[in-house]
């Protein structure tokens, strides 16, 4: 009867692959019998033995977030096959320049109001000085190639009439990094934020 | 002679795999011999066979874009193997939560401001020709 070297039955990567689960099986921690689409999607996109190379070159302490990056990129793609992803990375970015503009819209309104109201001089040229932008982080976030795909950027998620995108796919982990946003998650700084695509 | 079925050389693909080029290599269009990072990078994080797969199920006139995010996907998940883009929505997703809040006060002010006066921001006391914004005596009344 082949046992995985964590459950008494064989670890969904090995079910799939229809083997003996050995005990030091490296599938076996990340991919739970009752979890078989999870392997079942990242072998479609990235094959057995690409997951296999890329766990193998990282700590072991590194897996388990790389098989759940590596899972939720493969759902995507399974959803999206043109965008994957790629498609809520397009939105999002879209989505932060919206904002970034509302709110320099918004100070500019806040300051113009406040020297309106005061005996100051009227400001020439309206001049939003960077320390009215309290607790904003003037880090470009977004990769230095912008992505530009055809309008369609996905058809995972729902839109609703505000135009706010409810990501279909939660982050399937504790995001505990810190707020550097130009590194990514996990801080070891080699995001695409900011890095030279 | 290899030939591809856009130039005179092999396909990044094909120059890659070292096979011949055929007229109707799937890989051609999108992997031009000059750029033979993009399909390394691509072959590496999701294989060949399995872009192959995806190219096939998409139409033809998706097929560019299917290519260039795999590439991105592939190119992101080579710089950091543990996240890959995903560490990118992430930030992404995080920054607009920030974004939202920032700009949630800010319209707080505008609508104190509105209702109160500049004085409301803190910019110390001003004197006005009428009583009306002279806070907080006047609101008391």
């Amino acid at each position: 009867m082949a046992s995985s070297s964590s459950y008494n039955s064989p670890c969904a990567a090995c079910k799939f692959l229809r083997r003996k689960c050995m005990p030091g099986c490296i599938f076996a921690p990340y991919f739970p019998p009752e979890e078989p689409q999870k392997f079942a999607n990242v072998h479609k996109i990235f094959g057995a033995s690409n997951v296999t190379k890329i766990l193998n070159e990282l700590l072991p302490h590194q897996r388990e977030d790389a098989v759940n990056s590596l899972a939720y990129e493969a759902e995507a793609r399974v959803r999206d096959p043109v965008y994957g992803c790629v498609g809520a990375i397009s939105f999002l970015q879209r989505q932060v320049q919206r904002l970034q503009k509302e709110l320099d819209s918004a100070n500019a309104d806040l300051l113009r109001f406040a020297y309106n109201d005061s005996s100051l001089p009227p400001l020439p040229p309206l001049v939003v000085p960077a320390s009215f932008h309290h607790h904003h982080h003037h880090q470009q976030l977004t990769p230095q190639r912008q992505l530009q795909f055809g309008s369609r950027f996905g058809n995972g998620g729902n839109i609703d009439g505000s135009g706010f995108y409810s990501f279909p796919y939660a982050i399937p982990w504790n995001d505990t990094s810190s707020d550097d946003l130009s590194g990514g998650v996990g801080g070891r700084g080699g995001g695409v934020g900011g890095g030279n695509l | 002679m290899m030939t591809s079925s856009y130039s005179n050389s092999p396909c990044a693909a094909c120059k890659f795999l070292r096979r011949k080029c055929n007229q109707d290599c799937i890989f051609a269009p999108y992997f031009p011999p000059e750029e033979p990072k993009k399909f390394a990078n691509v072959h590496k994080v999701f294989g060949a066979s399995n872009v192959s797969k995806l190219l096939n199920e998409v139409l033809p006139h998706q097929r560019e874009d299917t290519v260039n995010s795999l590439a991105y996907e592939a190119e992101a998940r080579i710089k950091d193997p543990v996240y890959g883009c995903v560490g990118f929505i992430s930030g992404l997703q995080r920054q607009l939560l920030g974004l939202q809040k920032e700009l949630d006060a800010t319209n707080a002010d505008l609508i104190q401001f509105t209702i109160q006066g500049s004085s409301s921001l803190g910019l110390g006391h001003v004197d006005y020709s009428n009583g009306f914004y002279n806070y907080p005596s006047n609101f008391e009344q």
